[in-house]
């Protein structure tokens, strides 16, 4: 009610197989939402809350990036220019921590590069130099390179080095670590990606942020769902401490995440997942062309 | 005269209801109500009355129900509470009117919950709301607006903006607009009613129920927003810009872990987390609906109040085997005692003297077990109850797939945190004056972000306290 004009679709764009861009308008997102923040969408009134990052905003429209790979994502990629989306709520969690830093290498692994993009884009305005380094499968995967060109330096990783370097974010990084160390490093993608990253950053001890994907529900504190272990070593003892991710986060420093902790909460609902996709995928068929 | 036996309410058998979410009580019938209500002595002094948080007048609905005409008694709950049909059902009437009857001396009180929610479902069913139009302002508002016409016409240029949909914003809500007050309510949720949706369960509250009170707010005008998460979509300083008040009543929903070894591990919920996905996301009806939840084989449900009975109820009509494990004795727990009772009936198990220490995993991080410790009761504490002291080397584990935690919440800091100038006490609550102001004078706060986790009823009366306050602030 009294959202009539909200949430429409108003444009959509393919990027890459099975990966959409698409601009919704909403003027309270658009308005407010800073580098970091995400929103949480649900495609039908029996549908699930997703977060997803916001990849920029303008006017009274803002942009997200999905990639279909669940039910909720592909029904998501599915919705077509002007229809309006079920529920929209945003923005939400806390900003990225915009400061000069001096060099500050970003990471952007699959549709980690719309998330990372706004970040770059406010470190440059902030005067860092910015060494921006995007990773994907192929060079048919990569997305939104062309929209990094204000950045001191993009380095491309594929991992069949069709672009770029062949290998990995992390050999990406090495490189350029090998050329100088930098300030602060941010890294957003697969969690598998943001570990290694992380790992990297740790023997460096360099700090980095990364934004964690975790499994939400109402995305303002209330459920503790998407909790995660923080493990740092103070003064000899190890302290362990448990964030909220959607009001503490999204961004935390990665050498303190418990990686394997939050991998293994990202599957916990591996079978419920598979067993709602079948059921959608029967009932809308083939859906190789998205 | 002999007292009558307390008539009693008709439910659902417990081997049935069990495996379903159909809510429990089936209320009275007008016969079964008009008896029960003929057993009220009708005490010139009605100890009931000072029982009740918001001082229904009791005796004066019940009498109604006997001389058979319910429009009078509803008349006389509404203009008291507003929300009759929603604490007739919820509200813990053994330790408020019930808890006061006179009648306890010599047998068991008046079922006054059963009767409130039977006048309050008649009257849906017959449409009074309707036919009375806008059922009249709470008496106190209408002794501030007294014989001053120019004050009444003067608020309906007023507006008014109420964050959170939960019992004591629907209250403000409702009486401010009655009275022609510009009001907007925001919630963040994708629902309106704040615990009522997203807490209590529908056996115990149908969510029909809640819809109809949003249904009437808007027939006063009211104007509702959902997905607005306020705070980070529209900035505090915007609403005091753009309102004449603002009323928060944003709930204390953060839940509280205790923080023990393995609370990380997949299985772990918060009750709050498990509610949700039940309630709201209606996962109980998984994979109809997209959002899952894990019931599990063996669940255990840590805590001994209201929701921990809710989680547990919850988890065994999923299919579940269930223990409540509660560090206390049942005389301590601050569940109310029909859901105690009801939790029993379906085949509930309850350890006491017991508290988790320890959550055992599996090598892939699933919870296979609850390592506990047996408590015995020590001196008493703060809140007056023995303390629970653990009993050295008596630990044991309960084998469970999923443990949840109903252990209390907190201050939830989502807005407050984009909120500095309100004042907050050590504990992260709002700081008002007893008609709901606070330290920013166009801002009034009330329910569970005032007083810390309460009752429905607790937070209705505090919104009807903060109408008053924003009333006579606007014509002031």
């Amino acid at each position: 009610m009294n959202e009539i004009q909200r949430n429409i679709i108003i444009s959509k764009s393919r990027l890459a197989k099975g990966t959409y861009e698409f601009w919704i308008n909403n003027e309270l997102i658009a308005g407010n939402a800073k580098p970091g923040q995400f929103v949480i969408i649900r495609t039908s009134e029996k549908g699930e809350r997703i977060p997803i990052t916001i990849a920029d905003s303008y006017g009274s429209a803002f942009r997200i990036v999905v990639k279909a790979v669940g039910k909720s994502t592909i029904e998501l990629c599915m919705k077509n220019e002007k229809e309006q989306l079920f529920d929209v709520v945003g923005p939400l969690g806390k900003p990225s921590e915009i400061n000069y830093y001096g060099k500050v290498i970003v990471i952007g692994g699959g549709v980690g590069i719309a998330a990372i993009l706004p970040i770059a884009k406010a470190l440059k305005n902030a005067g860092n130099v910015v060494v921006v380094i995007l990773g994907a499968k192929t060079s048919s995967e990569l997305i939104l390179k062309n929209e990094f060109a204000f950045a001191d330096k993009v380095v491309v990783c594929t991992d069949d080095g069709s672009e770029g370097i062949k290998g990995t974010v992390v050999d990406g990084m090495l490189k350029e670590f090998e050329i100088e160390k930098p300030n602060m490093i941010w890294s957003v993608g697969p969690a598998v990606m943001m570990k290694a990253t992380s790992k990297i950053a740790s023997e460096y001890n360099v700090p980095i942020l990364v934004s964690l994907n975790a499994i939400m529900v109402d995305g303002t504190g209330m459920c503790g769902g998407c909790r995660v272990l923080l493990r740092k070593e103070e003064e000899g003892s190890v302290k362990e401490e448990i964030k909220y991710v959607c009001v503490d986060g999204p961004e935390f420093d990665g050498r303190y995440v418990d990686w394997d902790s939050f991998i293994r909460r990202l599957q916990q609902y591996r079978e419920e997942e598979k067993e709602v996709l079948e059921k959608f995928l029967e009932k809308v068929g083939d859906i190789s062309w998205l | 005269m002999a007292v009558k036996d307390r008539i009693p309410v008709p439910e659902l058998e417990p081997s049935e209801r069990k495996k379903n979410f159909t809510e429990v009580s089936l209320g009275y019938t007008f016969e079964l109500a008009h008896q029960e209500a003929q057993r009220c002595l009708q005490c010139k002094v009605p100890t009931c009355v000072s029982g009740c948080p918001v001082g229904i007048d009791i005796p004066g609905f019940i009498r109604e129900i006997v001389r058979g005409n319910l429009k009078k008694s509803y008349e006389i709950l509404k203009s008291y509470n507003y929300l009759p049909a929603i604490c007739g059902r919820v509200c813990p009437q053994e330790i408020q009117c019930e808890g006061a009857c006179v009648l306890n001396k010599i047998g068991k009180p008046i079922n006054i919950g059963a009767l409130e929610r039977f006048v309050a479902d008649f009257a849906n069913q017959e449409g009074f709301d309707d036919e009375l139009g806008k059922v009249r302002d709470f008496k106190s508002i209408l002794d501030i607006l007294k014989n001053t016409p120019t004050k009444v016409s003067a608020l309906k240029s007023k507006k008014v903006a109420v964050v959170g949909s939960g019992p004591a914003g629907l209250t403000v809500a409702s009486e401010l607009g009655k009275l022609g007050i510009k009001v907007h309510v925001y919630e963040a949720l994708h629902e309106f009613g704040g615990v009522l949706v997203y807490g209590i369960p529908e056996f115990r509250l149908p969510k029909e129920i809640v819809k109809r009170e949003v249904i009437q707010l808007e027939t006063l005008g009211v104007e509702l927003f959902k997905n607005i998460p306020v705070g980070y979509a529209i900035h505090p300083k915007e609403l005091l810009e753009r309102y004449d008040a603002v009323f928060v009543g944003v709930g204390a929903g953060t839940p509280k872990f205790m923080g023990i070894p393995g609370s990380e591990l997949n299985g772990v919920y918060s009750a709050n987390e498990f509610l949700t996905r039940v309630n709201l996301m209606k996962a109980y009806k998984f994979p109809e609906y997209d959002t899952p939840i894990k019931a599990g084989k063996r669940v255990v449900v840590v805590g001994g109040g209201n929701t921990a009975m809710d989680a547990a109820r919850s988890a065994l009509r999923l299919g579940a085997q269930v223990t409540v494990v509660y560090r206390r004795t049942e005389t301590e727990m601050p569940a109310r005692r029909a859901e105690i009772h009801h939790a029993k009936e379906e085949g509930i198990k309850f350890l006491f003297l017991t508290n988790p220490v320890k959550y055992i995993g599996d090598e892939s991080g699933k919870l296979i077990g609850v390592e506990c410790i047996k408590m015995e009761l020590g001196e008493p504490d703060d809140s007056g109850r023995r303390k629970p002291v653990p009993v050295p080397n008596s630990n044991f584990v309960i084998e469970a797939d999923i443990a949840i935690e109903a252990i209390g919440t907190e201050s939830n800091r989502f807005l407050l945190s984009q909120f500095p100038d309100l004042k907050t006490n050590k504990y992260g609550y709002i700081i008002t004056n007893e008609f709901g102001q606070t330290s920013i004078p166009k801002v009034f706060a009330g329910g569970d972000i005032v007083t810390g986790s309460a009752t429905v009823i607790l937070a209705m009366g505090a919104g009807k306290k903060a109408a008053e306050g924003i009333v006579k602030f606007l014509t002031e």
